[in-house]
């Protein structure tokens, strides 16, 4: 047995990984990806794989262009989830080529450019979801029903050969719904109602209405995020900054004049808001170290996504508050830091009075 | 179109015309670097940096045409002190080589001749005329002034081992990261 | 009584069963003790034996030098076969002077010091000169002379002496089994410091995974209305003394000072019953109790091992060792890493691990993806992930100023880090470089001010000639008028 002294202690480790991360976070997405399967059918399948499918090829790409070992990067399943989360964000039945260039935005250019896993400043995921809604508005906006999903053969055409009959297909998810609504004067509270007739609001909690991903099974994204907390992946200051925040803000809001301002409920049940608040806020590299910055990190996406789905041109404003605290981010971590052991917040020794903590 | 091209212009030569003559008559005057330089270094004027003294090497340093890891007694102290005075990086990799030393004085070789005594900037050495000569190593700091003028080649400059007290780990090297 | 949260920390997998159990053995004296004159934190002990020197049980082999300094006696009697430089039980492997010392199995003591009559009637010096004449340090590990700790009491008007039986280190249990078999002998030996330090009272924290050490101590300690027995939680590192302290006093020592300063002492079980042996029999420090524990050794127990004796035989009298990845000594979180098997057992050394490869779950290192799992579990409140990020860009000035030099290294981040950073390897680092340029800084200014003096005597020397030759030109050109004026 030879004694080799290359490295100090502990010399015991706990059974966490970058793999152990990443697996778990994908399971709890696990649930919502089958739902929406079954609500969007085959296209929405095809959109998927394609997504995951573009984002580990390209990532493989990048590793190999820069040098790096494939080994341990491609397969620690970070590629994946991006891959994932991108693919719950964009519109189920978009075309192949969308999925490619947001895979193409998220992945070498959010991701490798600023030099790999752990050194992204922004969001890749919510980075590739931008740039194609920014370029191309029309497929990014356009909403199909549920449970109207054509056979296998059809669904191939829909998303890798021309989108036919669309518009026989095509509906608006609740946020777009409300804003267009409210762009023609239409008070919210009636818009709201509407969109309630349409589709009852044990549908919305359920997920049986037209969005993304994403937006349509709150409840098994909860349910995966919840997953995520027991395990520890997460802790709850993110997901409760987001989430209260958007609750307090509409109820208050919409309290005063119910005409012009969504409630909090509808905010919560709406749009991605779980699935920000629960999987891309809580991203490890975007987000603040310490939890006090967690809380400021939160409250900012919460406020943020208010104030763009009621004053923006954009129905959906998640995927921009969460890159605009990501801007953030490092400010937070460079003023917000746990107070030290023995010392004050400013980073003095405590005094020696009697008295003390 | 005209009245955007031409208060574009006007704005641009106003600033511009501005600019010059604030870096006329509101330059800031350099604080003397090389006194403060000088400072920095332990003034035995022992030669080893290459230059006449330490003075010189401050001047050099000034001038930006000597680099800052030159002090072989000064160490790895006095060349990050430069560096952050200059504020350039130092490339401390050679110092890693040069360990600290210390000069040790042979008795079997030393003729008692006094020269070193007199050499000495920090007074390490001891010794009478005709009497054995030894150096206090906590005072010595290398300069080799002694070393040169010895005649009779008694004095080394051995390497300070490093003791259990100042052992510490090194940098960790990550393996499988690059 | 009411305890006190701390923050952070980790819960690992203990592994305490394979020896808590195990009452303590003793061991068979070796072939050759190797006895170092530097086993404590302070100046080397100087011997005061030579090669050669026929010694007998308990005589002192070499004394303290200064006021930070332990002595050290022989374990056993027998012959001084050297003194030489050996490797230190130390990780860089580096050689230190040490006594060896042949037994000749007769084991006769030596004249030992008079037994303390009564100790709570004697002064506290008196204590303090018969600890530090047996040679008594900080069994936890940190090894600091008992004998000067036990003088804080001079300085700091103090409250409670805290005994730490806490033991968060996973495998160790040597003092587990000190509490169960010897919990007279701590208590005592505990009110005796206590006393020495002039503290009124005597609180003895014990994790809670040890009941049986909580049930026997609170036992011996009901008839002793100012010793109290507390259960802390078991939370890794709660045997640090800062967070002890905290966690039963809701106290915390400020930054740069010392449990003294919030009226608090802490010293290690196994501190309180040597102190117990020296007092009450006059017996120097000749032995401890050393967990053997890990996956790869044969037979895991604890052992009352004579010290100087070499880790080669105490692994042999466990039955060997196979498919070790590390031996270390100490725990697996603080614990060093030996450099060979045929270093000694020392004052400092509770345990000796042979731990396996899925033991120690080495893993190659990955990029940082800022989980932040680190900051939320640092017992001190830094924030490593920052730390370890300027330290890898040698910005060192920066790392101490948010905090490196606080850092206890316990190893809670490294423990937890998904990526497998070896964050306390790189604040040891950042810590041994630091420290090391300070020394240099030093150095570089008591150099300047030797120069300076070297050249003001010389300047002043030719002051003096130049004086001199002026006075003797002028004497030689105006005789007649100075004559005049005398």
């Amino acid at each position: 047995m030879s004694i080799v002294v290359d490295k100090s202690g502990p010399f015991t480790h706990a059974p966490t990984s970058v793999q152990r991360t990443m697996t778990l976070v994908l399971a709890a997405l696990v649930p919502a990806t089958l739902f929406d399967a079954w609500l969007f059918g085959w296209p929405a399948v095809f959109m998927f794989l394609t997504t995951i499918g573009s984002c580990v090829a390209l990532e493989a790409l990048c590793l190999h262009l820069s040098n790096k070992p494939l080994e341990p990067t491609l397969t620690d399943g970070s590629a994946v989830l991006t891959g994932w989360l991108l693919a719950m964000s964009l519109p189920p039945w978009s075309p192949w080529w969308v999925c490619v260039i947001a895979s193409i935005f998220a992945i070498c250019l959010a991701k490798h450019v600023f030099g790999g896993l752990g050194q992204n400043v922004f969001n890749p995921a919510m980075v590739g979801r931008i740039a194609v809604l920014v370029s191309f508005p029309l497929q990014m906006t356009t909403w199909v029903a549920p449970l109207k999903a054509p056979g296998f053969a059809e669904s191939l055409g829909i998303t890798f050969g021309h989108p036919i009959g669309l518009d026989t297909v095509s509906a608006a998810s609740a946020l777009g719904y409300v804003k267009t609504e409210l762009s023609k004067g239409v008070p919210v509270s009636q818009s709201m109602a509407e969109f309630a007739h349409q589709f009852p609001l044990s549908d919305m909690i359920v997920g049986v209405h037209p969005g993304s991903f994403g937006e349509t099974s709150a409840v098994l994204v909860l349910l995966g995020g919840l997953f995520l907390l027991y395990k520890r992946i997460i802790s709850w200051h993110i997901p409760v900054a987001v989430t209260g925040t958007l609750f307090v803000l509409g109820s208050l809001f919409s309290a005063v004049d119910p005409g012009r301002f969504t409630s909090g409920s509808f905010h919560l049940l709406s749009g991605a808001t779980f699935l920000g608040a629960f999987f891309i806020a809580t991203d490890y590299v975007t987000s603040p170290v310490s939890k006090q910055g967690q809380l400021v990190y939160g409250f900012g996406i919460g406020f943020l996504t208010w104030i763009i789905r009621t004053f923006a041109g954009y129905p959906e404003g998640m995927a921009f508050a969460v890159l605009l605290m990501n801007a953030l981010t490092p400010i937070i971590d460079h003023h917000i830091r746990p107070r030290a052991f023995g010392r004050t917040r400013k980073g003095e020794p405590l005094s020696l009075s009697k008295g003390e903590s | 179109m005209l009245f955007a091209v031409g208060s574009l212009a006007v704005m641009g030569l106003t600033l511009g015309g501005a600019l010059g003559v604030a870096s006329r008559y509101l330059t800031v005057e350099s604080d003397p670097l090389e006194v403060e330089l000088t400072g920095l270094l332990p003034g035995s004027q022992c030669g080893q940096c290459g230059f006449v003294g330490c003075s010189q090497y401050a001047a050099a340093l000034a001038k930006h045409e000597a680099g800052v890891t030159l002090c072989a007694p000064g160490g790895k102290a006095v060349a990050e002190a430069l560096a952050k005075r200059l504020g350039v990086s130092a490339d401390l990799s050679d110092h890693e080589e040069h360990l600290p030393q210390v000069a040790f004085i042979h008795e079997e070789l030393c003729i008692g001749c006094l020269r070193c005594v007199g050499e000495c900037s920090t007074d390490a050495i001891v010794g009478a005329p005709k009497q054995l000569h030894t150096v206090i190593s906590d005072v010595c700091h290398a300069c080799g002034k002694c070393f040169k003028i010895c005649p009779t080649e008694a004095i080394e400059m051995r390497p300070i081992p490093v003791t259990l007290g100042a052992w510490h780990w090194s940098k960790p090297t990550e393996h499988g990261l690059q | 009584m009411k305890l006190f949260s701390i923050k952070g920390g980790i819960h690992p997998d203990y592994r305490k069963e394979l020896t808590s159990e195990k009452a303590i053995v003793p061991m068979p004296l070796p072939k050759q003790l190797h006895l170092p004159l530097q086993q404590h934190m302070g100046a080397a002990a100087t011997n005061t034996v030579e090669a050669g020197d026929s010694v007998k049980k308990g005589q002192m082999l070499a004394r303290g030098q200064g006021f930070i300094s332990a002595a050290v006696h022989a374990p056993t009697s027998g012959r001084i076969i050297s003194i030489s430089e050996m490797t230190a039980p130390h990780p860089s492997g580096l050689p230190q002077l040490t006594i060896v010392l042949e037994p000749d199995g007769k084991d006769e003591w030596a004249e030992l010091p008079a037994p303390i009559e009564d100790p709570f009637a004697a002064p506290g010096q008196a204590i303090r000169d018969r600890v530090a004449a047996s040679g008594i340090v900080g069994m936890g590990g940190a090894t600091f002379p008992s004998a000067v700790k036990l003088g804080l009491g001079n300085q700091h008007k103090l409250e409670i002496l805290l005994l730490n039986g806490a033991e968060c280190e996973p495998y160790l249990t040597c003092d587990d089994r000190v509490m169960r078999e010897y919990a007279d002998e701590v208590i005592d030996g505990a009110r005796i410091m206590a006393h020495s330090l002039s503290a009124p009272k005597v609180i003895i924290a014990i994790e809670g995974n040890k009941p049986q050490a909580i049930e026997i101590m609170t036992k011996a300690a009901a008839t002793q209305p100012n010793v109290e027995v507390v259960s802390v939680p078991v939370q890794y590192p709660m045997g640090a003394e800062r967070h002890l302290t905290q966690a039963v006093t809701g106290r915390e020592t400020p930054a740069r000072k010392l449990t003294a300063d919030v009226g608090v002492v802490v010293h290690n079980v196994a501190t309180a019953r040597a102190v117990h042996h020296a007092v009450r029999f006059g017996r120097p420090l000749l032995s401890r109790i050393v967990t053997v524990s890990g996956g790869a050794v044969a037979e895991p127990k604890n052992i009352d091992v004579a010290l100087g004796t070499p880790v080669n035989d105490l692994l042999a009298f466990c039955g060997g060792v196979k498919d070790a990845r590390r031996i270390i000594s100490g725990g697996p979180m603080m614990g060093q890493p030996l450099p060979s098997l045929e270093v000694p057992v020392v004052k400092g050394t509770s345990g000796i691990l042979a731990l396996t490869a899925r033991e120690t779950n080495e893993a190659p290192t990955q990029p940082c993806i800022r989980c932040g799992t680190c900051v939320t579990i640092c017992p001190c409140g830094l924030v490593p992930v920052e730390m370890a990020s300027f330290i890898r860009h040698e910005r060192l000035d920066e790392a101490a100023g948010i905090g490196v030099l606080d850092c206890v290294s316990c190893g809670s981040c490294s423990y937890i880090c998904p990526s497998h950073i070896p964050l306390v390897h790189f604040f040891a680092y950042a810590k041994g470089r630091i420290n090391a340029l300070d020394r240099e800084r030093r150095k570089q200014q008591q150099t300047k001010a030797l120069v300076e003096a070297h050249n003001a005597r010389l300047e002043r020397v030719a002051q003096a000639k130049r004086e001199a030759a002026a006075r003797a030109k002028a004497q030689s050109e105006t005789p007649d008028a100075s004559k005049a004026n005398a």
